[in-house]
């Protein structure tokens, strides 16, 4: 009991501390926010638009009047593609530009490469990207999938009548925390669906991989044996020359399908697609979809993107990161104009609830409890101009299920985080 | 649905005029609605079936209303009727078909293909429907086994009515189709093979006859070894083209490293040079000269070469030509300057990967076995590798620049007293070595990323190959390239990718300690000292 209230005395003396160091300079400038998103390396495929549409929201805040009457001002940096580097430019972030919350990361290694360092310092990072689960801290609010918000769905799609029937599979990916641990669920998943060991065939590639000859001439091999579909968690530019090597080796989708669970309009776009057609994709957006929200939101990247001349902006292309990264920094502001602070405990307790009118055409809801976005599952197939074409989707948002129930001991745990945080020694 | 298809087909043979309910349920329905449409088209024999289907196939079918049109640029027709529609209504929306669909309508239209008076139409259909074809086509494929006379195409249909028999025929056909199996080249046989011996769950065999279960057995046995030696062909043949690309890429490191003992750590950033130089190549053909855009390698060949070069050299000229003799220091210099040349690609380019694109000759592959597809783009590169090797062999062997390049490299002191300018030799050698690592980057940009750290990647590698092959032997090179595309490929068929880079690493750094002057060593005093 003691060592409680002399933790709580501890906090609130530390954050006394910090509104009374930090908060009269800074109450009527800008609030400054983090962009942390690889700007080079292999992951800049994907993050480079995280970055550009966070700006875009930012410039779009700023200009109703920003946030309880103060500018924002985003503070990018690149933390190039490398794990350990994210860690330093959070901790830069977060103790020499004081910035209020950080907007970034794709890759879970980066993610855990940051967690440490939110947790100590109290810190705030949205993260955007559809991930493993298996994690769930009080500092994070995660605004793409959990494993039942897009993996588990794809897989039963393709089980089905519809999908092809699959009753072999490749599960392929990137060599590292996310695929692995998302094949484990999906192992698990299979083998409670009755599919046996021999009909798995889990293979992995470093980052940056760029030779799939192998890879694809193995993936024909194992189709010999059944219908088979390969799950593919590949991320990064690997996905260029496999999805090259794929048509070039005259792999069709009406055979072998190839569902990927990191591979949206932003990866395709140096890719011939029409060898491609039919190969899935599974998320919560994709810029196909009809509906009010969208248009307006892709007009408006479109608009940005050329008026910054940002690469690319010749066709623009809008994704689900992107749309999860624009929720994000949104439901952000709406907490802070809830909590009147940008206190990053009382954000916290703000954010609970929270509901967003997303370009997805649904109204997204923060878990009240559990830091995760409901949310609605689509699969598309890729169609020869690049964009995917909805084939299956949910009735309607799903809860998150961070802690995966095909994963042994889960069943145990909470569904919200448990409130420990380390406090800076 | 079959039954559906075999009635139709039996009772439709008149030509009906194309039946509205099906288009709409084509163009309106749930997946299983369209499925139906499909088999339903495809019964009533009408050209215009077949033309609804292609337009669906091609995604040419849209609807405006009620209305279901086939829309060819900028004219359309009416699916029903085939009537023109114009003008063209505002308010249309295509008709997508997912995988399943699309399974079907390849059937479909081969099987409607059939009968095509081309014999060309005929051996594609042939060719789509031996994949394994829906049994409920078994009367359409033998009515058109009556009419064929072409000796490809007939042993090729039988072969599909007999799968076709598999299941229901009679004892012998089926025994005749199993055989027949056994002799096809396609490689989804074997899933129909596996499909006669399945067991059931309790143990039963699927196909209660023993008789057949023997001549399957049999059959799988040689589709199983035909598929065996198209492996090993796959093995053999990626192993190549992964030995190819390291000889690409450590070719020019032979030369510099090799001959004239730069540590040139900027080697990988004179790669990404000339895979940039393809880039820009490209996009001033896409700008200037869309028409010719299939030949813009032509162009970027020669290009990538000269501007890798011409950095070379003026790095040789700036940098490098003080450091002669001082490995560290040359190591330390050319590292910084990769740094500097990543930088300011980056600069120029944005961080972001560029798109290269490729030719479209060099998309697609050929089947060059039974399931082995040898893709375009890598033969190319093969091709263009050894194309590289020979000129570089003639270079250093039939002309005077080469002789100059070796005698400098044997025995520089004696070389300058003969009155060979030494000075200017290593700038030309420093500039081919440096050209042939654009010529590298050319041929890269066509199989992978191009991005400012794309000589990253290949520094490592290309300094394993010229070290593993000797330094300051061309032959070696060669060796070691190869060598290691095999031990490559065959460890990650084995191990998987992952475990592959570990394992030759280790090999290759034991090897170094076992025998440090590599596979192949130069003799001589020179080298001694």
């Amino acid at each position: 009991m003691i060592r409680r209230n002399f933790i709580k005395a501890t906090v609130l003396a530390v954050s006394l501390a910090a509104i009374g160091s930090t908060g009269y300079a800074q109450d009527k400038g800008p609030i400054k926010v983090g962009v942390l998103h690889s700007l080079s390396g292999t992951m800049a495929i994907s993050e480079t638009v995280l970055k550009d549409v966070t700006l875009m929201a930012i410039d779009e805040i700023n200009a109703k009047g920003g946030v309880l009457g103060r500018k924002l001002e985003a503070v990018v940096v690149d933390p190039a593609s490398n794990w350990p580097l994210f860690a330093e430019k959070a901790r830069q972030l977060l103790t020499q530009d004081k910035v209020a919350v950080v907007f970034g990361c794709w890759t879970s290694v980066s993610r855990k490469s940051v967690l440490p360092v939110f947790e100590e310092l109290n810190g705030l990072l949205f993260y955007p990207v559809q991930y493993e689960g298996e994690e769930l801290s009080k500092n994070v609010f995660y605004t793409g999938a959990a494993p039942n918000q897009q993996a588990i769905p794809a897989v039963e799609y393709l089980m089905s009548k519809e999908g092809g029937g699959a009753k072999r599979w490749v599960l392929l990916g990137t060599d590292y925390v996310y695929p692995r641990t998302t094949n484990k669920i999906l192992r698990a998943f299979l083998k409670s669906k009755g599919v046996d060991e021999k009909d798995i065939d889990e293979k992995y590639t470093p980052f940056g991989h760029s030779d799939y000859q192998t890879i694809v001439a193995d993936i024909k091999k194992f189709a010999t044996g059944g219908k088979t579909a390969v799950v593919s968690t590949i991320n990064g530019d690997s996905n260029v020359p496999f999805y090259k090597e794929l048509g070039n080796q005259g792999l069709k989708a009406t055979d072998v399908p190839v569902v990927a669970f990191s591979v949206g309009e932003e990866e395709l776009r140096g890719v011939d697609t029409k060898p491609l057609v039919g190969h899935l994709a599974a998320w919560n957006y994709f810029m196909s979809i009809k509906g009010p929200v969208n248009d307006a939101w892709k007009k408006q990247w479109a608009a940005y993107a050329k008026a910054k001349k940002l690469p690319g902006a010749d066709k623009p292309l809008t994704n689900d990161p992107m749309e999860a990264a624009w929720i994000g920094i949104h439901m952000w502001k709406q907490a802070v104009e809830k909590a009147k602070t940008t206190d990053t405990d009382k954000v916290i307790a703000a954010m609970a609830g929270q509901t967003f009118k997303a370009p997805s055409d649904i109204t997204s809801t923060m878990d009240p409890k559990n830091h995760h976005l409901h949310k609605a599952v689509f699969i598309g197939e890729v169609q020869a101009n690049g964009q995917f074409n909805v084939v299956w989707k949910t009735k309607g948002p799903i809860k998150a299920q961070p802690w995966s129930p095909f994963v042994a001991g889960n069943d145990k745990k909470k569904d919200e985080p448990d409130g420990k945080t380390v406090i800076a020694k | 649905m079959r039954i559906l298809l075999i009635a139709l087909l039996l009772f439709a043979s008149r030509a009906f005029a194309l039946e509205v309910a099906n288009v709409e349920k084509l163009a309106f329905g749930e997946s299983d609605e369209q499925v139906a449409a499909i088999a339903a088209l495809v019964a009533s024999g009408d050209p215009q079936a077949a033309a609804v289907l292609q337009a669906l196939a091609d995604g040419e079918l849209q609807v405006a209303g009620k209305r279901v049109l086939i829309v060819k640029g900028e004219e359309a027709t009416d699916a029903v009727t085939g009537a023109k529609v114009a003008p063209l209504p505002e308010e249309r929306e295509g008709v997508v078909a997912n995988n399943r669909l699309r399974r079907e309508l390849a059937g479909a239209l081969a099987g409607l293909k059939l009968t095509s008076p081309q014999r060309e139409a005929r051996l594609a259909a042939v060719k789509e429907l031996a994949g394994g074809a829906d049994p409920a086509m078994l009367p359409l494929v033998k009515r058109a086994l009556e009419k064929e006379a072409d000796p490809t195409i007939k042993p090729m249909l039988e072969l599909i009515a007999a799968t076709m028999e598999l299941k229901d025929g009679s004892k012998e056909a089926r025994i005749a189709a199993v055989r027949m199996l056994g002799g096809s080249s396609n490689s989804n046989t074997k899933l129909l093979l596996l499909g006669v011996l399945e067991k059931r769950k309790d143990g039963s065999f699927a196909e209660p006859d023993e008789e057949i279960r023997r001549e399957a057995q049999a059959s799988l046995r040689a589709v199983e070894g035909r598929l065996a030696w198209g492996e090993r062909a796959g093995i053999l043949f990626t192993s190549i083209s992964l030995g190819s690309i390291l000889l690409l890429a450590a070719m020019g490191l032979a030369i510099t490293y090799g001959l004239m003992g730069v540590i040139n750590m900027a080697h990988g950033e004179l790669i990404m040079v000339g895979a940039y130089t393809t880039y820009a190549v490209q996009n001033l053909f896409r700008e200037h000269a869309p028409d010719a855009f299939d030949w813009y390698l032509a162009c970027a060949v020669p290009a990538s070469f000269m501007v890798s070069a011409a950095v070379g050299m003026l790095l040789e000229r700036l940098v490098i030509r003080w450091l002669y003799g001082r490995a560290l220091e040359t190591l330390l210099a050319t590292w910084g300057i990769s740094l500097v040349l990543i930088q300011t690609v980056r600069t120029i380019f944005g961080a972001q990967n560029v798109q290269v694109e490729n030719p479209a000759f060099m998309s697609g592959g050929v089947e060059a076995l039974m399931g082995v597809v040898l893709p375009w783009s890598r033969i190319v590169i093969v091709v263009f590798a050894a194309a590289v090797l020979v000129g570089i062999w003639l270079l250093l062997t039939r002309t005077r620049l080469g002789l100059f390049v070796r005698g400098v490299t044997q025995n520089r002191a004696m070389a300058s007293c003969v009155g060979v300018p030494t000075a200017r030799v290593d700038t030309w050698a420093f500039g081919l070595g440096s050209g042939i690592a654009g010529l590298a980057g050319c041929a890269l940009s066509q199989i992978g990323n191009v991005g400012p750290d794309l000589g990253q990647a290949y520094i490592v590698d290309s300094f394993m190959v010229v070290v593993l092959g000797g330094v300051g032997q061309l032959a070696g090179t060669v060796y070691a390239a190869l060598g290691l595309g095999f031990a490559n490929k065959l460890l990650e068929a084995w191990q998987g990718a992952v475990l592959a880079k570990i394992v030759v690493l280790v090999f290759i750094i034991m090897f170094i300690q076992k025998r440090p002057q590599g596979l192949f060593a130069l003799k001589g005093r020179a080298v001694e000292t």
